[in-house]
């Protein structure tokens, strides 16, 4: 059942997989859904969506297969408004005793009978039909002690189509911008546990070990906690074509601060050359070969630049942006050595990847370092890129 | 057996109820997200709660070990006590410690255990728990004791996203997202707490505190406890409706960086 709507989560990249579906079936043939479209829209998201990232598609493909359908839960609703706006019926001692003399199962089969027979058409006063206020045993705010109610509850299940409507989880979506929060989620994940500080810690392992060697004589062996840590090279391209992207970056740098205690960063102009410079004005100029001596090779380097420059920018002497500036090697070569000084390197790319290809620069880029979009689903790659051994 | 339908003093949505309860039914663990402060770790303790069962708590930490939740074999206590021969060393089952998964699976009645914050230990640590949490049951290798769950427990997880989750442990659960709470669910939140406080009071409090989270671009933004103690802040200072127009009294108590402070009061 639904298998559209596997087939839509699927081409809309929610990687969902076949044995999620079949435990969908499952649920739906345990009446789990309650034939309620709302409990379904809930339901099979909690069953096949697994990030709040994804959500937006399904709302998307949701849409797309059952965006036609009039809920049930809307007509009953629909239902209802009207059983409100009626005004209450007041009954005498003796009418309700009249009343009370029913039984249920006989109000039970009448209200079948009348389902069959009757149309939702609203209906005020009377002794038969579903409607409000009447001495009838079927309907909502009437007076019968033994009556059926149909769904007067307060009804916080909204409709099922509207809610994918409203597409409130369009923010979250991992290809679009991103906020602070959601950056520090992603350099947390290139937080590594190390062993440093006092040796404070008993290590079980080698305590026995010791011991055992030492003919049962006990021998405690201690060693360093272990302590999450990233140690992050930050190097930002603060040219004239990433001003567009300045928050993003400066969000990015925000959030580096924040969760990276061995954070170093800098700024370049379009490409690096034998300077880096230590302020985005780009006034404090520090030599970029003694960076790369200094640094430890564990540091994990993140370049943020849009890659778009002139060819002649990277490949030429003296190619560098500003006509002052004097550099003897090409901007390829200290980008190599960049790469070949630090175990992990990756590029950050705020354009969106589509133009990539187009941009002859950014492809010769890419042939040096690993190049992800600055998105959340770019900057999870990356930091994967920047974990693996 | 009973449906779960939440208790008067935890304010749910439709939504995650109906998911609670088929995520009983399927038998799957459920895996909660959401922002801080929006109820996921007391979801498990509504639901022992309601269900009258026992809440077995397991909180994570990035030392935490998947084995060490269903036991620990604690070598250095024979070791120690065969030394000064006080015990029988030979009987190794008085060493087996049980985690609190281990203690879950042995327990005779069924429990909702809670797994506390799951992204917090080291990234294997999910698929560690795969077979244990797919067969409810363990091997104790050291005495060959095999535990098998009598009843299976309900399982929450909660996670704060510190780390992504691997795909195969996704798969086995239930997933749902706790968005932060509307207004006026919100109100209500705040009216189980200060069932006497007056609606308009609640109301311009509820508003002012939405203002502050969605105005500014805040490092850390308040929210649900940060919002109750503001309330009882308020209260205690006996501040009126009119004042908390004119200004924004006890800032401290819902905003946690000197930044965002300034950032505020600027306004």
């Amino acid at each position: 059942m639904f298998f559209n709507l596997f087939h839509s989560l699927r081409r809309h990249g929610v990687p969902v997989t076949f044995n999620e579906w079949l435990l969908l079936q499952k649920a739906l043939s345990r009446n789990l859904a309650d034939s309620s479209m709302t409990r379904f829209y809930y339901l099979a998201r909690a069953l096949m969506v697994k990030s709040e990232a994804h959500f937006d598609k399904y709302d998307q493909a949701f849409l797309e297969c059952f965006g036609h359908i009039e809920s049930d839960d809307e007509r009953v609703r629909s239902i209802e408004e009207r059983l409100l706006r009626m005004p209450p019926l007041e009954l005498t001692e003796e009418e309700k005793r009249l009343v009370a003399e029913l039984d249920l199962e006989e109000v039970r089969s009448r209200f079948l009978e009348q389902l069959k027979n009757q149309d939702d058409e609203p209906h005020v006063g009377g002794d038969r039909a579903i409607g409000v206020h009447g001495r009838s045993t079927h309907g909502a705010w009437g007076y019968n002690p033994a009556g059926v109610r149909i769904g007067q509850h307060e009804s916080r299940m909204r409709s099922a189509i509207q809610i994918a409507e409203k597409r409130s989880f369009m923010n979250y979506r991992d290809d679009v911008a991103l906020d602070t929060r959601s950056i520090k989620t992603v350099l947390g994940y290139i937080r590594q546990v190390v062993r440093e500080g006092p040796k404070d810690t008993l290590d079980v392992d080698g305590t026995i070990d010791a011991t055992c060697r030492n003919a049962g004589e006990l021998e405690f062996i201690w060693d360093r906690a272990r302590k999450k840590r990233i140690k992050l090279m930050l190097l930002m391209d603060a040219g004239g074509t990433m001003t567009p992207h300045a928050e993003l970056v400066s969000r990015l740098f925000s959030a580096a601060k924040d969760i990276v205690k061995d954070l170093r960063f800098y700024y370049f102009h379009n490409c690096v050359y034998q300077e880096l410079y230590t302020d985005i004005g780009q006034m404090r100029a520090v030599d970029t070969r003694k960076i790369l001596d200094t640094t430890s090779r564990n540091y994990k380097v993140i370049l943020v630049g849009d890659a778009y420059m002139a060819p002649s920018e990277l490949l030429s002497p003296d190619g560098a942006i500003d006509f002052w500036y004097r550099n003897d090697r090409p901007g390829i070569e200290w980008l190599m050595d960049i790469r070949k000084r630090f175990r992990k390197v990756i590029w950050l790319n705020p354009e969106s990847r589509q133009w990539w290809p187009s941009v002859p620069s950014t492809r010769m880029i890419q042939r040096v370092f690993p190049m992800y979009e600055l998105t959340l689903e770019g900057m999870r790659a990356g930091a994967r890129a920047l974990i693996k051994q | 057996m009973d449906k779960f339908k939440g208790t008067s003093s935890y304010i749910l949505s439709d939504a995650l109820r109906e998911i609670v309860n088929a995520a009983i039914v399927l038998q799957r663990p459920l895996l909660l997200k959401g922002e801080p402060g929006t109820g996921k770790t007391e979801l498990a303790q509504v639901i022992a709660e309601d269900l009258q069962l026992r809440l077995i708590r397991w909180n994570i930490k990035s030392t935490s070990k998947a084995s060490d939740g269903l036991y620990v074999y604690d070598t250095v206590q024979r070791l120690n006590d065969s030394r000064f021969h006080d015990k029988d060393v030979s009987d190794i089952r008085q060493y087996i410690k049980f985690g609190k998964l281990g203690e879950a699976l042995r327990s005779e009645d069924q429990v909702v255990l809670l797994i506390d914050e799951i992204d917090k230990a080291d990234l294997e640590f999910p698929n560690d728990l795969l077979f244990e949490l797919d067969q409810m049951s363990f091997d104790v290798v050291e005495t060959g004791d095999h535990f098998k769950a009598k009843h299976r427990p309900i399982v929450v997880i909660t996670s704060n996203s510190e780390k992504e989750l691997p795909d195969a442990f996704l798969r086995r659960c239930l997933f749902h997202y706790i968005e932060f709470p509307d207004p006026s669910m919100m109100e209500k939140i705040a009216r189980v707490h200060f069932p006497n406080l007056r609606h308009n009071l609640l109301s311009q409090i509820v508003a002012r505190f939405y203002f502050i989270r969605q105005k500014h671009e805040l490092k850390k933004r308040p929210s649900t406890s940060e919002l109750l103690d503001w309330i009882r802040a308020i209260l205690a200072g006996g501040i009126t409706e009119q004042e908390l127009n004119k200004r924004l009294p006890f800032l401290g108590v819902l905003l946690k960086t000197e930044d965002d402070v300034a950032r505020v009061a600027a306004h």
